[in-house]
């Protein structure tokens, strides 16, 4: 029997699935108006302004303000929407992106009251293919939203989304494929077990630029925000959306970054591991959040420097650009592998 | 003959920058977002430049035409206001209202022979021109420095000779000139 759920040498009682995923549902929710907050005091600092500092101290109930805000509107919707799809748009976007941030491991197997637990949501034998597969479905929601609006900015919107998704998927798999070719596993855990004596940012820094460059566009953050462009398309896909839809929209943009960098420090930063030190067990998941919040502020830092790309410019740079690199390196990789072994 | 006009010397080279696209485009756009990065950050060390309002004021310099202050004599006590109306006059806004009374021995109320009963600037109407100022010929009526002067009513904007003559409640910050 192929195994679907990775050989993990270890049983989990159901219970402790249950309590897994109610905690990660509870970290991420809880780490999205983190984010938030931190990208908008950084994008303030970046334009030499304060951001957010009226709502609580140093503005920290921001976040708290904006979310009661969005979430006791009234539920609008327009009347060339279809509402089954409208409804459903939101509903998967942010399905999607939490259920991908299930699979970004916070640690080790750990012992925990007796019971041995990993620290992650699941570690799925396919590892890798899962983010993608969730990636994809998460543009569903981007799509549906677009069209079922029925105005014309979300659906070119959605046009765009779906124009920026052929440009990188291709690009940011063949990326990957040097890790997964080194590793030989497409476990995230073996994948950064085996990252124990060198993280694969080394040998892999091209695979891990032009991964980076295809997160951007993955979680539609500048300078890939086209299908949101709020300067020529209103707000894009979500501009028909307001009160809790669109809370979700945001929810799921956020969380999709999270997940973006949850994969890069797990694919390319060694994940829970230190260079040079080994600290005990429960540091890990310190580690891992440390190295996510360096790419928080890598996505800010971008945001705050780079102009919105034009719509060919993204797709020349998508099928012209990054794809040769990450065949390339994607050959390399194979030949330097098949060399060594 | 071509019919092509010669520029002679004319011509001035321009450096053009190197074309977009390719591989060397890629280099360079990647040259230049990491460039734009450090000018991003520098700016984070540089610090904010905001001046949170309400708690700190942007000081204002002498000659800024604020709210409308009347004078008196700082020695009698008594309004330098004669009530001549030449300020209603210069008002291209036609904000100020100036009625005027004879003074008496018993009751002396300015320095000239009349004096103004009424004087009203309406502040909602008014543009700040700093005409009235030009035109009074006793400095009774200046510019004053306050600029807060926002009400909920707009009968509250309708100032009176003697909340004009008051000190204002809270000073304004002032600034040298050229600071």
């Amino acid at each position: 029997m192929i195994p679907i759920i990775a050989d993990v040498g270890y049983a989990e009682p159901w219970y402790v699935q249950i309590v897994k995923s109610v905690v990660l549902f509870g970290v991420a929710v809880q780490m999205v108006p983190i984010v938030l907050l931190a990208e908008r005091k950084l994008l303030g600092r970046f334009q030499q302004r304060y951001g957010p500092n009226r709502v609580g101290p140093f503005g920290a109930a921001q976040p708290l303000a904006d979310i009661l805000k969005l979430a006791t509107k009234e539920a609008f919707r327009p009347n060339t929407s279809v509402g089954f799809l409208y409804t459903l748009a939101p509903v998967i976007s942010l399905m999607t992106a939490l259920a991908a941030f299930a699979i970004i491991p916070f640690g080790d197997v750990a012992n925990i009251f007796g019971q041995e637990i990993g620290l992650y949501g699941v570690d799925v034998g396919i590892g890798v293919l899962y983010v993608f597969a969730f990636g994809a479905v998460a543009f569903y929601g981007l799509m549906l939203g677009g069209w079922a609006s029925g105005s014309k900015y979300s659906f070119l919107g959605a046009m765009r989304a779906a124009a920026q998704l052929i440009s990188y998927e291709v690009a940011m798999g063949l990326s990957l494929l040097g890790v997964i070719m080194t590793a030989s596993t497409l476990s995230l855990t073996e994948i950064v077990q085996a990252q124990e004596g060198m993280w694969f940012v080394v040998p892999q820094f091209v695979g891990f630029l032009v991964f980076i460059v295809a997160g951007f566009a993955e979680t539609n953050r500048a300078p890939f925000d086209l299908p949101e462009a709020d300067a020529e398309l209103v707000a894009g896909y979500n501009t028909e959306y307001g009160g809790s839809r669109f809370a979700a929209f945001f929810f799921a943009e956020y969380v999709n970054i999270l997940v973006v960098s949850g994969i890069t420090v797990t694919m390319f930063l060694g994940g829970w591991h230190l260079p040079f030190v080994d600290p005990p067990g429960w540091v890990d998941p310190l580690v891992v959040f440390a190295k996510l919040f360096v790419f928080v502020f890598l996505f800010v830092w971008i945001r705050a420097t780079l102009p919105r790309l034009r719509y060919d410019q993204l797709m020349s740079f998508g099928w012209k650009i990054l794809l040769p690199l990450a065949t390339l390196n994607a050959l390399v990789t194979a030949v330097v592998v098949v060399a060594t072994s | 003959m071509t019919g092509r006009w010669n520029p002679g010397d004319d011509v001035i080279a321009v450096q053009r920058a190197p074309r977009p696209g390719g591989a060397g485009g890629a280099y360079r756009a990647f040259g230049e977002t990491l460039r734009g990065m450090k000018t991003t950050m520098a700016r984070i060390f540089e610090g904010p430049t905001t001046i949170s309002y309400p708690e700190e004021k942007v000081p204002v310099y002498p000659r800024f035409r604020g709210r409308h202050r009347l004078h008196r004599f700082e020695d009698t006590g008594l309004e330098k206001c004669v009530g001549c109306s030449l300020c209603a006059a210069a008002c291209p806004a036609d904000c100020i209202r100036v009625v005027a009374a004879e003074n008496t021995p018993e009751n002396r109320v300015s320095a000239g022979e009349r004096y103004a009963a009424v004087y009203e600037i309406n502040l909602s109407r008014c543009i700040f021109c700093g005409y009235c100022e030009v035109a009074c010929p006793f400095d009774a009526i200046t510019m004053g420095h306050d600029y807060e002067m926002s009400d909920y009513n707009r009968q509250d904007l309708v100032f009176t000779k003697e909340m004009l003559l008051e000190e204002p409640l809270e000073r304004t910050p002032l600034r040298n000139e050229g600071e």
